[in-house]
């Protein structure tokens, strides 16, 4: 029995799964016992709620494997909304434009971070938290409130369902999965885990390191820009906070080192960081369900997220020596 | 004598020119003027101490660093490699002399990183692991298989895996940066054999080494640098083992080891195992006294390694007992008066990015020791050359580490110290000067047991030679016995099944 434990806990994904049956579990059983219900439609809500933080880390997942990390995303999506909202100016024949806009803007922003931590080799950190700082100025300058107008077809997107299933969710699915197959059956992604893994050693191999990281970085902010377009579609308009109030850039970290991958990069994958994003969400509605206040809710989650990297780093410890 | 460099054998194509070759780091110069050629399936050895520019001038070749003047011409045509992918497309392999893979990755998948085959635009796995299978198969390598993980599999196996991986590349020249600093005897023997392979291939070899046996055993010419210089290019066959000695080092050394002590089993005892054992090792007894040094032989896997590893208390013993203390960690062992020279110093020896200075005092400084022995003294001690105490440690040759490894322990006067492969990577001269140093420092009364895969050195140093078998001790044998009494016990029940 306990080889057992031992055995799910030495694999991280499987962990994060296991933790985050076990929250359901015990959540559906505390809501039940406050007298609540933890219905179908919960679960649903919780996809809804978890879209966008997951592609956002989806993406972020990229960066880290690949040894970087993004700390720009939450001001991108803010400036991703204002960019589509403003294009579209409620007409759906600008649907298209936008988006094209949207994630050229995204792009741009990606090749920045990758060109200013490679070239310059400015580390990651520092470089994409200058790039956040950059955008956080142009939009401070620009906006001082929500902006631009969403038309009603490209509402949709953040609404409506097929079936029980969100399109925000589907959308997600699709996002992880690509991602997910670009780093198992493609040689970027296997270049990407070489990079992260020791970047001198991947160079020495004949890898163009450089190339590896700015496609990853580029990646990482067009999931933010997929984010970005998604939460305008709910907002119905662009909105200069709309990144950081939700925390974006932090929490997408955190749900990616919840997930089992490694922050040192080369180690992990897309499907520990679905994991980790959903823990993180039914966590959330259970303490929404049981009226938990706010604090104790940061205080759990913090918890939770040190507790588990704690038991990796156990794992990875003991097979090292 | 003469310098043949600029005139092989004149049938013979020439492959690789490289001419006038310098090359600066941070402004100090480490390599000036030197010329190098190859021909088809000629091996062609570069020798010289420790420190020489022997790795620097291949990772030129490699297109890892680019000369500040001088060409490289491969198959006539001059190129400038800014990238190492440039260099391996020209058909440059290498082994490098460090640890150039990713632990956390398989085997396929370190063999053909930078090269990954492809179908329609998609991994192609199946390829990856079939090729990787069959140039084990080449090399007679079955105790591991192409999807085991790399920080799965030991030393050796990991050396046979940069091999493949050089291997790998459909290369006219192939450059061996110290291979065999980690092989076992048999696996030596094999890379003989792949060598010959390579050369009737009509593929030049560039080998580096300190063992001289290897160099007459492979070599058709020999080019020795000294302080980055070129000193000479000779024909294998036109020198001796002593003038090529001569040349590397610019003096003579006399091949001998250091004496003996007198009465060596005279001294107090330092440290007794009784049945000690552990996940590795069972019913260990040995016993070391101060002022001898103890040889420790056996195969790869037999345990040597682990031994010196739990005397020293980073793998405890968890049976039996050990005497004036059993450490349970190694600050217990360093307590008691242990020290311990890792055989892989990259991991376990060194803080790479801090200077020659700070890694020296790194035990002192551990275990709170005051006495500031003079660091510059001590790098004289181990021939560090440059001796220059702000070079960050990662920027040091590979023989110039261990060095530091050694000087680390000199610090704090351990009373019993355990090398593990001291001389690994480590230049003829400097060989003998550690050599020395271990007898000095067992005439002034420190236990000292020591592990070598290179039977001449283990059997010129010991004063008694313990064998060890599958974790457990096969057998005792006095002073200067033979190489073949050794591998008789090492290797019985090989020999018996
Ligand atoms: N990246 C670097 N930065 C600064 N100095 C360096 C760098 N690489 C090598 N050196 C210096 O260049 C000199 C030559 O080093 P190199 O590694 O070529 O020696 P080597 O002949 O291969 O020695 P060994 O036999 O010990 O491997 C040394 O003094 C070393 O400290
Ligand atoms: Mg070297």
């Amino acid at each position: 029995m306990t080889g057992r434990v031992v055995a799910l806990v030495a694999n991280p994904t499987r962990a994060v799964y296991a933790a985050l049956l076990a929250t359901l579990a015990i959540g559906w059983a505390l809501v039940a016992f406050d007298g609540g219900t933890f219905t179908l439609n919960d679960l649903v809500g919780i996809q809804q709620r978890s879209a966008a933080l997951g592609i956002v880390a989806v993406g972020q997942t990229l960066a880290i494997l690949a040894g970087s990390l993004d700390l720009s995303v939450a001001y991108l999506i803010s400036l991703v909304s204002l960019v589509a909202a403003e294009t579209m100016a409620g007409q759906s024949s600008n649907i298209l434009t936008a988006v094209v806009v949207a994630l050229g803007v995204s792009a741009l922003v990606g090749l920045v971070n990758g060109v200013v931590i490679t070239k310059l080799k400015v580390h990651a950190f520092i470089a994409t938290l200058g790039v956040a700082l950059v955008i956080r100025g142009v939009l401070d300058h620009l906006y001082d409130g929500p902006a631009g107008r969403v038309p009603v077809d490209f509402q949709q997107l953040g609404y409506s369902r097929i079936g029980p299933v969100p399109v925000a969710a589907i959308l997600w699915a699709a996002v992880a999965v690509g991602v997910w197959f670009l780093l198992r059956r493609t040689r970027f992604g296997n270049r990407v885990y070489a990079v992260g893994g020791d970047v001198e050693v991947a160079r020495l191999s004949g890898v163009r390191t450089d190339r590896v990281v700015i496609a990853a970085h580029v990646l990482c902010s067009l999931c933010a820009g997929v984010a970005g377009l998604l939460l305008a579609s709910r907002l119905g308009a662009g909105a200069p906070t709309v990144g950081t109030d939700g925390g974006y850039d932090l929490e997408s970290i955190a749900a990616v080192v919840l997930g089992g991958t490694a922050l040192a990069g080369g180690r992990g994958g897309v499907a520990g960081t679905v994991g980790g994003v959903l823990l993180l969400a039914v966590l959330d509605s259970v303490f929404n369900q049981l009226e938990v206040n706010s604090f104790f809710k940061d205080v759990v989650r913090g918890v939770v997220i040190v507790v588990a990297v704690a038991v990796y780093a156990r794992r990875t410890g003991r097979r090292a020596s | 004598m003469e310098d043949i460099n600029q005139k092989p054998a004149e049938s013979a194509q020439v492959i690789l020119r490289m001419t006038g070759i310098g090359k600066s780091f941070l402004g100090i110069r480490v390599l000036r003027g030197i010329d190098l050629s190859a021909t088809a399936g000629e091996v062609h050895a570069v020798v010289g101490e420790n420190g020489a520019g022997k790795s620097t001038l291949m990772k030129i070749l490699a297109g890892v660093h680019q000369p500040d003047e001088g060409t490289v011409e491969i198959g006539g045509t001059t190129r400038a490699f800014a990238h190492p992918v440039e260099a391996q497309r020209a058909g440059v392999a290498i082994i490098y002399q460090e640890f150039n893979l990713l632990p956390e990755r398989s085997v396929a998948d370190n063999v053909f990183l930078g090269r990954e085959p492809t179908r329609r635009g998609l991994l192609d796995r199946a390829a990856m692991d079939a090729a990787t299978s069959r140039l084990l198969d080449e090399l007679d390598e079955h105790s591991f298989g192409p999807r085991d993980l790399v920080k799965d599999l030991s030393v050796a196996q990991q050396q046979v895996v940069e091999i493949v991986k050089a291997l790998s590349v459909d290369a006219r020249i192939v450059v061996m940066d110290e291979p065999t600093a980690a092989l076992a005897e048999h696996e030596v023997d094999l890379l003989y054999r792949l060598i010959r392979r390579l050369q009737a291939r009509g593929i030049a070899v560039l080998y580096i080494s300190h063992r001289l046996r290897e160099v007459f055993d492979l070599a058709d010419r020999v080019t020795v640098l000294k302080d980055g210089a070129h000193v000479a290019t000779v024909a294998a066959g036109d020198v001796t083992v002593a003038e090529l000695v001569k040349m590397m080092v610019g003096r003579e050394l006399d091949a001998y080891f250091p004496p003996r002590a007198a009465e060596p089993a005279a001294g107090e005892v330092r440290l007794t195992l009784a049945q000690a054992g552990n996940a590795k090792l069972d019913g260990i007894d040995l016993e070391l006294r101060a002022g001898e040094i103890v040889g420790v032989a056996g195969l790869q896997g037999s345990g040597r390694s682990s031994l010196a590893k739990a005397i020293f208390g980073a793998e405890p013993f968890t049976r039996g007992e050990m005497t004036p203390v059993r450490p349970a960690s190694v600050r217990e062992g360093v307590a008691a008066g242990i020290g311990l020279v890792t055989e892989d110093r990259k991991a376990e020896g060194l803080a790479l990015n801090q200077p020659v200075r700070d890694n020296a005092l790194l035990v002192a400084r551990a275990i709170g020791h005051r006495s500031r022995a003079a660091v510059s003294d001590l790098l004289r001690r181990v021939q560090l050359s440059p001796p220059r105490e702000e070079t960050e440690v990662k920027y040091l040759s590979g023989g110039n580490q261990q060095k530091v490894v050694l000087a680390k322990w000199l610090t704090v006067a351990p009373r019993v110290l355990l090398f593990d492969e001291p001389t690994r990577g480590v230049d003829v001269g400097a060989k003998a000067a550690i050599h020395d140093l271990m007898r000095e420092l067992a005439d002034s009364g420190t236990a000292i047991l020591v592990i070598s895969s290179e039977l001449p050195e283990l059997i010129g140093m010991s004063d008694r030679i313990v064998v060890l078998r599958d974790g457990r001790v096969a057998g005792h044998l006095p002073a200067g016995a033979t190489e073949e009494a050794v591998m008789a016990l090492a290797a019985a029940d090989e020999a018996a099944a």
